[in-house]
């Protein structure tokens, strides 16, 4: 017998459609407090000891963090090779901008404080507002465009071609309804970064935390309602013409896909869905609420659910699809026609299985040791290791 | 195909991942250095290692976050601008690189901030190891990237896939057992270790001639220099290893590091100098040592290594059996699940010779239509540029056997000769600190360049790898790279120096408590 046809080449798909989920949370809800406190560092800290306080709430954990992106890069190279083909090319210009953040963060953290010189530090607060701030923003772009179907085909040979020239394709990706997205992303890590932050401070950089987190909530809960209205009557959906065989070949162009009706069909077709925007919205609502008034905890609790949830619909709005090409429908990703052969599947499912618990336990155990709040006592103090 | 495109993508991921590979080597061998010092720490109780661990730590951290920045890059790369690589190996190549993000890398980033931060929250036992993960992390990371990158160089366990158009794995054994990603990985950490222990080496060296910091610095010079000349044999004798693996699966790399043109008789000898001449086929003033070239390639005294002419030969056979292998595959894209059996034996007949046949895209969309000119440049195509190579080689292993001779000279002089180290020791073992990153760096030179024309070694050529992309866009990201690297860069090498120059911070406190605790034992030999 062979050993990966254990698990269906169907089953395998979908299995690495919801890791690829869980990848996406995962990053969204650490290293998206990352980059929220990021945003947040020039107005919740004034004073250069309340800057290097918060830096410090995320400084031992960023770098585990990120992995988070990285390996979600990668998941998607292995396990649906077309999807990171076709997006990472197209969306060129702007997941360079992404780069430049994840190269400048970095560095940010590890050097900011190793100057005295106030402009030496200034400049790398500017790096970390940057470096939180546009990732958070251009990710929802991404999102948005997504939605709407991205301006690509696949020739026989399955070369990817991007329409547009540079900035065309740059500037093509800020349309409207994409740039509300990304306001949401930003907004969004924006109230879960103002969580942590609650959580790993006290005093005065809390309560303006609290203030710039419950701003964020109402823009999340605005904007992602709008966001939904827009889907509902103004944005064409897409759908297979016939269902391909969810165990065929990974070959983008065997099936056809039309624009069909909206994208919140699936809520008629499959209803059960509707738990992850509820989720998204009640998450915010209480999250903002906690913000105002709740205790220290459960602010980053409620926007985790918030993250889960907003992200989830998105995914299970648009299932099958993972990328939909407005100029050539035939050419659209899904998750039946452009994931890894069934044998990779399989492999990347062992490793997933054996090394995915022993992350997520050693990474609790981390931020276990190192619970409780960064104070200003804390950075002072020559002897500790602090940024 | 915008030959421009391809010519700015190259250069692009050559200088990224050159630059990349600024870092690692240190982030690999001082991530184990300075664990090694550590565990002397907590076994001894003496402050004094507790200082060295801490200094050489803070050293670490400078270098491994821009090694994690620019690492974000390389993932990010493949999908940027080798889009139709990333389709067509993706199957095969992308899961090393995944399993080295859930693997390696998260056990890395994960432990590198609790180290640094954790001094005060774990006990000393609970710390060392957290010190040791980190260490291992890296070392596993470089494992799963050699995986991925040997795979390049020797694309086992794997086959293409008429209706998906791309690779396929078919034993993922065979991938991760693949004899040149073993040799690779083993050889590159090797030098990551030795680059650290020059480092460590040098910048001790250097506060002895300033007569700072002795205690550290002749404690550093006794680990750098143990550990440096373990790595340093083991970096030549796992190279000589590459050598024997690049003659069994990439002949075409092993006679260009050799500028051998012509089969020459078993066993071959060893071009020791000489100036090759791509135009005329020959290598002027060359000097030649007797059979040792045989003894590399092959391990034997009657095998024959093939030279460039002969390979050149073989190759533009292999382009006529690849256009074989096209023809039906262009049936096979029409009529998919369809097609008549004699097409889908005449393509498996001849599909291990595809790749050859798509270097003729380089020059017309449709290699059927290839003249004998094209199918004869296409063969030439396949020998990469000579010299460049033969000259980095030669430079590597120049350097390989110079750091065996210092690190021996200084596990000697530590060891046995009382740790007596003469001022010219001293000054020399500061200034080659830059040469270890200059033979790692000329290693890839030849292991990349070398492997032109190919992305993967006869499977996909490299012109044909590339994004959709306009010059334009390479032009900006070049642009954009260069200027971030280079502020960085200068950025980095100041702190270094800064903190190099700082020195370590004693801790007053735990030595006093360590010295009066052991005063008494300390007494008689005073």
């Amino acid at each position: 017998m062979i050993l990966y046809e254990l698990v269906s080449f169907e089953h395998l798909r979908l299995i690495w459609w919801l890791l690829l989920g869980v990848l996406l949370i995962g990053f969204a809800l650490t290293d998206g407090f990352d980059m929220g406190t990021g945003a947040l560092l020039p107005f919740v800290a004034k004073t250069d000891t309340e800057r290097r306080v918060v830096i410090n709430t995320v400084g031992p954990v960023w770098e585990g963090n990120q992995v988070w992106f990285i390996l979600g890069g990668g998941a998607i190279f292995a396990a649906f090779p077309p999807l990171y083909a076709v997006s990472f090319s197209g969306f060129y210009l702007a997941l360079f901008l992404i780069l430049s953040a994840f190269i400048v963060r970095p560095v940010a953290f590890k050097y900011r404080s190793k100057r005295e010189d106030p402009t030496w530090r200034a400049r790398w607060d500017w790096a970390l507002f940057f470096g939180g701030a546009v990732p958070a923003l251009l990710f929802g772009v991404a999102v948005g465009n997504v939605l709407l179907g991205v301006p690509f085909h696949l020739t026989p040979d399955l070369h990817s071609v991007y329409e547009g020239g540079a900035f065309g394709k740059l500037f093509g990706l800020l349309r409207p309804f994409a740039l509300l997205c990304g306001i949401v992303s930003l907004a969004m890590l924006v109230m879960h970064g103002a969580g942590w932050i609650v959580l790993k401070t006290e005093g005065v950089i809390a309560e303006r935390a609290r203030r710039f987190g419950s701003i964020a909530s109402k823009v999340v809960l605005a904007g992602y309602a709008l966001a939904g209205l827009w889907l509902a009557f103004f944005i064409d959906g897409y759908a297979f013409v016939a269902e391909p065989p969810h165990d065929g070949p990974s070959n983008p162009l065997a099936s056809a896909v039309a624009h069909s009706g909206s994208w919140l069909a699936a809520y008629a077709d499959r209803p059960w869905i509707v738990i992850a925007p509820v989720m998204g919205f009640l998450g915010t609502a209480m999250a903002g609420r906690a913000l105002r008034s709740g205790g220290e905890l459960s602010p980053l609790g409620w926007s985790k659910m918030a993250v889960f949830g907003m992200i989830s619909s998105v995914g299970l709005t648009i299932y099958p699809f993972l990328l939909p090409s407005n100029t050539n429908p035939d050419s659209s990703l899904t998750i039946w026609d452009a994931s890894s052969s069934h044998q990779t599947l399989f492999v990347m499912l062992v490793a997933t299985v054996i090394f995915m618990p022993l992350i997520l336990i050693y990474t609790a155990w981390v931020y276990r040791v190192l619970w409780g709040k960064v104070t200003e006592d804390d950075v002072s103090n020559p002897d500790t290791h602090s940024y | 195909m915008d030959i421009g495109v391809v010519e700015l993508s190259r250069l692009q991921f050559a200088m990224t991942a050159l630059y990349h590979f600024l870092f690692v080597p240190l982030t690999l061998g001082l991530s184990i250095l300075v664990a090694i010092m550590e565990t002397v720490y907590v076994m001894t109780d003496r402050p004094i290692w507790r200082q060295m661990t801490k200094f050489w730590g803070t050293l670490f951290g400078i270098n491994f976050a821009m090694g994690v920045a620019t690492g974000v890059v390389m993932e990010f790369q493949f999908g940027m601008n080798w889009s139709y690589y990333s389709h067509y190996v993706g199957d095969v190549f992308g899961a090393p690189l995944a399993i080295e993000g859930l693997m390696a890398f998260f056990l890395e980033a994960t432990f590198v901030g609790l180290w640094f931060f954790g001094w005060d929250r774990l006990s000393k036992v609970g710390h060392l190891v957290v010190g040791w993960l980190v260490a291992f992390g890296s070392n596993f990371s470089a494992l799963w990237i050699l995986i991925a990158n040997g795979w390049m160089q020797n694309p086992v366990g794997a086959e293409f896939n008429p209706l998906t158009m791309r690779m396929e794995m078919t034993s993922f054994f065979e991938v991760m057992f693949n004899t040149v990603a073993q040799a690779k990985f083993v050889h590159t950490v090797s030098a990551g270790y030795v680059t650290a222990s020059v480092f460590v080496l040098g910048v001790s060296a250097w506060f002895l001639l300033k007569g700072r910091h002795v205690g550290l610095a002749r404690r550093s010079i006794a680990v750098a220099s143990s550990f440096g000349l373990a790595a340093a044999l083991s970096v030549v004798v796992l190279g000589d290893e590459s050598g024997y693996d690049a003659g069994l699966n990439q002949k075409m790399k092993l006679a260009a590091i050799e500028a051998m043109w012509e089969t020459e008789p078993a066993p071959a000898p060893f071009t020791l100098v000489g100036i090759p001449d791509q135009q005329a086929r020959e290598t002027k003033w060359a000097l030649h040592v007797p059979y040792v070239m045989g003894l590399i390639g092959t391990r034997s005294l009657t095998e024959e290594i093939p030279g460039i002419n002969q390979l050149e030969e073989e190759a533009e056979r292999r382009v006529r059996s690849g256009l074989i292998a096209y023809d039906a595959l262009m049936t096979i894209q029409r009529d998919r699940e369809a097609t008549d059996r004699a097409v889908m034996q005449s393509f498996e007949d001849h599909s291990d010779d595809l790749g050859y046949a798509l270097l003729l895209r380089r020059y017309l969309d449709d290699p059927r239509e290839a003249t004998d000119a094209q199918i004869a440049q296409a063969a030439e195509d396949t020998i990469p540029h000579v010299w460049p190579i033969f000259w980095a080689f030669r430079i590597m292993v120049g350097l390989g056997f110079l750091f065996i001779a210092t690190m021996g000279y200084f596990f000697v002089q530590s060891s046995f000769r009382g740790g007596r180290y003469p001022t010219w020791a001293l000054r020399f073992a500061v200034l080659i600190i830059p040469a270890p990153w200059i033979a790692a760096e000329l290693g890839w030179i030849v292991a990349e360049y070398g492997r032109q024309p190919w992305t993967v070694d006869g499977i996909l050529p490299t012109a044909l790898s590339v994004s959709a992309l306009s010059v334009t866009e390479l032009l900006l990201t070049i642009a954009g790279f260069a200027t971030f690297y280079t502020v960085l860069f200068l950025i980095e090498i100041k702190l270094l120096l800064k903190y190099i120059r700082k020195g370590p911070t004693e801790d007053v406190q735990l030595t006093d408590d360590w010295n009066t605790a052991h005063r008494a034992r300390l007494a008689p030999a005073e």
